[in-house]
């Protein structure tokens, strides 16, 4: 918890010091309706859950690329252990690392402060929706310690393996892991509707719809993406949990049922996360690059249409992921051309931050460098998805470690790379002091240049035609090639290497958050509201809340003398 | 609760000025319930769906007309619903081609017998 | 003018259940419309628990509705009053739907004992879980309603009855009439 961040709260917030009284550490940090206490716990669970899915790679890893070996600190991995790594380490990283930390850590920072009000409109709400958040990740981590182990039957969750117990072997791990997911699921809906409802009725006098940060304008669009996609797999869900538990037929063809009707409930709602994930993440980025290029956001409106017909398109593409399971072939080819038209709008984006940088004057600071290295390996990760959005590729390729590959290398960059981005970027407002930059910048080094090791190995070994959830490839020989082999184990020593360097930022973020230098109150010379509130902002945020005269990225702006314009200063 | 938020008060009664009478909305609700139990009673198909599910969309018309006050409601809110109710459109059109097939090439989906008692004599299903 | 703020959140809320109630219902429609046999299981049904459990919650609404209307001329205790008479039309609701379960598991129709029923008590179930969520919460916004406090609260819990109303209004012809 953020134990030093509100050291100086009450002072500064001197017209809402009367109505917030002392608060005991319970009621000020875990029991808190702040907006910013909120986010550090949602952005700490998350990191620590991303820890949590982190040591289940290692395991993993270690088992494809020394099969059977006894692994430091986890002992020999059975393949039951095998499958409920793999399903929980996409699970977690997914549903509890990069949903918390994007979407519900920084939206709850940033919507309030950056659209100038002093809390979200349901403060209460909020709360709740990190309890309910909390709790799932209680359950989830209880289904991993039940009789029978955790649940492994692949993020996915594809009945039978995961509606009949006599297949799966996990009886109560399947039933928490999908109870866990309903839950966190309820928990984001409501703090959607906060995040929906703040942005549209609560920003600062004079602040119109276009004067709205990008990242807002994203997350609020996920959101809505979310909001939009998620409910026929809660009835899915709802589905299953009876599948599972009184043995009903919703999905067991032997007793009328279809189990393909899961895997569409699934990707209906499947295949907009990505984009609920991705695009909070590309709003972090948009931001960084603006302030570090002091440059104005290439083409403002353009990217808000674009994100908004993302959104749109993100509805009509969710069956290429079933490619091969049987659905009929005239959707393949509407899903194949809607698939390849959605790499347009992300790909507009992706110039768009190229032509932001067009020209600036660009200071390649620690968050920067992270904002540019997303760009770099999101372009590898969305030309990939090309060859697997073709059915007739995808017939090759489902399955394989080319597959992988390509999700990795876009979840990485939104879930690892743009989170290091952001609270790289926000630290000094988050908690009044600056993060070392030269051990930033090795931090960055030493996870961008193994991340490519570990992924670039995994696209050949794919188009060798490795299949993915494999315990041990030394029982099949065409795949147990030496060559094949050796790309496994540089896959697993460059994860180690990473795993080591995130030392590096663990130790950075603590020593800086304990004795960094302080931070002024706008250490980037940046223009969005949350840079004219106190580092850190006092609960209540302003002293006296701010007006918008003008857009968030009046940078360098030609017969001014200084190079940025703060949205709240008066012409 | 937000500053910028405490407008509670000003605007919420969107219903404000039109006074309807409730109860005679509710009324037609009644008669078009009783129509729609009744018209399944000729046997005729095309007036059994008609009155089934023609009627449920007019009675949800008018409570949502209404009863909710979505006639002078803001026309975000009418996006809203409206994308919502499309999007189950899209997702029975893309689903329905798959969930609906009743075979392919090398398979067919199984006859199921049904575990249910035929006329509900009160022996246990299964 | 912006939409007040806790009437907008609950048009988010009701998007968000168009969609889970969407997801379920289509999913039953499609399987409905490829399983001719259903038909038969629908015919065990009784029409009219259902068409009263209708009535229940048009009436139900009704109050509701004028709840809102007491509200907006600041008469509290009388929006109370009327929520009251509302969550008494919930409760009605779910009474006879239990008596109609039992009747109906006691005749032997379990929620497996086929598709139909299946998705017949999920998708009940769903709706009679949001009318016992719909009638707690209304409960709590009586309770302040009566002291004239928060009125703005009667408009926003009706519009999510309406809406629970609604759902209810589709399930009928789907689960009991259409046979």
């Amino acid at each position: 918890m953020s134990h030093t961040s509100h050291t100086e709260a009450h002072g500064a917030g001197a017209a809402h010091a009367d109505s917030h009284p002392p608060q005991s550490f319970f009621h000020k940090y875990l029991w808190s309706t702040d907006h910013k206490v909120i986010a550090m716990q949602y952005l700490f669970t998350g990191m620590a859950m991303a820890l949590v899915g982190a040591f289940m790679a290692y395991v993993f890893r270690m088992q494809l690329a020394f099969p059977g070996m006894s692994v430091p600190g986890f002992g020999v991995v059975s393949p039951g252990e095998y499958n409920a790594m793999i399903t929980n380490h996409g699970s977690i990283m997914i549903f509890w690392v990069a949903m918390p930390v994007l979407i519900a850590g920084f939206g709850n920072y940033l919507i309030p402060l950056m659209c100038g009000c002093d809390d979200m409109v349901f403060p209460r709400v909020n709360r709740l929706s990190y309890q309910l958040f909390f709790l799932s990740v209680l359950v989830l981590i209880a289904s991993l310690f039940v009789q029978g182990g955790g649940f492994g039957g692949a993020w996915t969750a594809y009945p039978p393996l995961s509606s009949v117990a006599k297949y799966n072997l996990t009886p109560w791990g399947s039933l928490l892991w999908i109870i866990a997911v309903a839950l966190e699921f309820v928990a984001f809906l409501l703090g959607g509707i906060n995040f929906i409802t703040t942005a549209m009725n609560s920003r600062a006098p004079g602040m119109k719809a276009f004067d709205v940060p990008i990242v807002v304008w994203m997350i609020v669009v996920a959101s809505l993406l979310f909001m939009a996609s998620v409910g026929p797999l809660i009835a899915g869900a709802v589905m299953l949990i009876f599948d599972q538990t009184l043995h009903t037929g919703f999905f067991d063809p032997a007793r009328g049922g279809d189990p393909v009707l899961w895997q569409h409930l699934f990707w209906f709602f499947g295949h907009p996360e990505v984009y609920v994930v991705l695009l909070p993440a590309m709003g972090i980025v948009a931001e960084i690059m603006t302030v570090f290029a002091r440059k104005k956001l290439f083409a403002y409106r353009m990217v808000i249409y674009s994100v908004i017909a993302t959104g749109v398109l993100s509805f009509f593409v969710w069956a290429h992921h079933q490619f091969i399971a049987g659905i009929d072939p005239r959707m393949a080819n509407i899903f194949t051309v809607t698939t390849l038209l959605i790499s347009i709008p992300i790909a507009e984006l992706c110039f768009v931050y190229i032509a932001t940088l067009y020209g600036g004057s660009i200071r390649l600071t620690t968050p920067m460098l992270w904002a540019l290295a997303f760009v770099a390996e999101f372009l590898i990760g969305g030309v990939t998805g090309i060859y697997l959005g073709a059915s007739g590729a995808d017939i090759f390729f489902h399955d394989t470690y080319f597959v992988v590959a390509h999700f990795h290398y876009t979840f990485f960059p939104i879930a690892i790379i743009a989170v290091f981005a952001g609270i790289t970027f926000w630290f000094p407002k988050m908690f009044g002091r600056y993060m070392n930059e030269t051990w930033g910048k090795v931090h960055f080094w030493g996870t961008i240049i193994p991340f490519n090791l570990i992924f670039i190995p995994m696209f050949l070994l794919g188009m060798a035609g490795e299949h993915r959830r494999i315990y041990d490839y030394t029982h099949f020989p065409d795949l147990a090639l030496p060559e094949l082999q050796a790309m496994r184990i540089l896959a697993t020593v460059a994860l180690l290497v990473m795993l080591a360097f995130q030392l590096v930022f663990l130790v950075n973020f603590v020593l800086s958050l304990m004795r960094g230098a302080r931070a002024s109150k706008n250490p980037w010379n940046a223009n969005t509201l949350e840079w004219t509130a106190e580092s850190p902002p006092p609960h209540g945020n302003w002293a006296e809340l701010p007006n918008c005269y003008r857009g968030p990225y009046e940078y360098s702006v030609p017969g001014r003398e200084l190079d940025y314009w703060p949205q709240d200063e008066k012409a | 609760m937000s500053a910028h938020a405490k407008t509670h008060d000003e605007g919420h009664a969107p219903g404000a000025g039109h006074h309807r009478n409730y109860v005679k909305i509710w009324a037609i609700l009644l008669v078009l319930l009783i129509v729609s139990v009744t018209g399944p009673m000729l046997g005729i198909r095309v007036i059994t769906l008609i009155t089934a599910f023609g009627i449920a969309l007019v009675k949800a018309y008018i409570v949502a007309k209404n009863f909710m006050h979505l006639d002078v409601e803001k026309p975000i809110v009418h996006w809203a619903l409206a994308v919502a109710l499309l999007l189950m459109v899209v997702f029975y059109a893309g689903i329905a081609p798959d969930v609906q097939k009743q075979s392919g090439t090398h398979w067919k989906k199984a006859k199921v017998e049904s575990h249910a008692p035929a006329h509900g004599s009160g022996h246990e299903g299964h | 003018m912006n939409i007040p703020t806790g009437r907008l959140a609950v048009w988010w809320v009701l998007v968000s259940e168009i969609v889970i109630f969407g997801g379920l219902l289509a999913s039953y429609l499609m399987n409905r419309l490829t399983h001719a046999d259903w038909a038969d299981q629908a015919a065990h049904t009784n029409t009219w628990i259902g068409a009263f459990n209708t009535l229940v919650l048009l009436t139900s609404s009704l109050s509701a509705v004028l709840a809102h209307q007491a509200a907006e001329k600041g008469d509290g205790p009388k929006a109370a009053r009327l929520l009251w008479l509302t969550v008494l039309g919930g409760a009605t609701f779910l009474v006879v739907k239990s008596f109609e379960w039992t009747h109906e598991i006691r005749e032997g129709f379990t929620i497996t004992s086929s598709g139909f029923w299946s998705y017949y008590y999920t998708a009940a179930g769903l709706h009679a879980f949001h009318v016992l969520c719909g009638m707690i919460l209304m409960i709590w916004v009586a309770s302040t309603a009566a002291k004239n406090q928060e009125l703005h609260r009667v408009e926003n819990i009706g519009i999510y009855w309406h809406f629970v109303d609604i759902v209810w209004i589709f399930l009928f012809p789907l689960l009991y009439i259409a046979k």
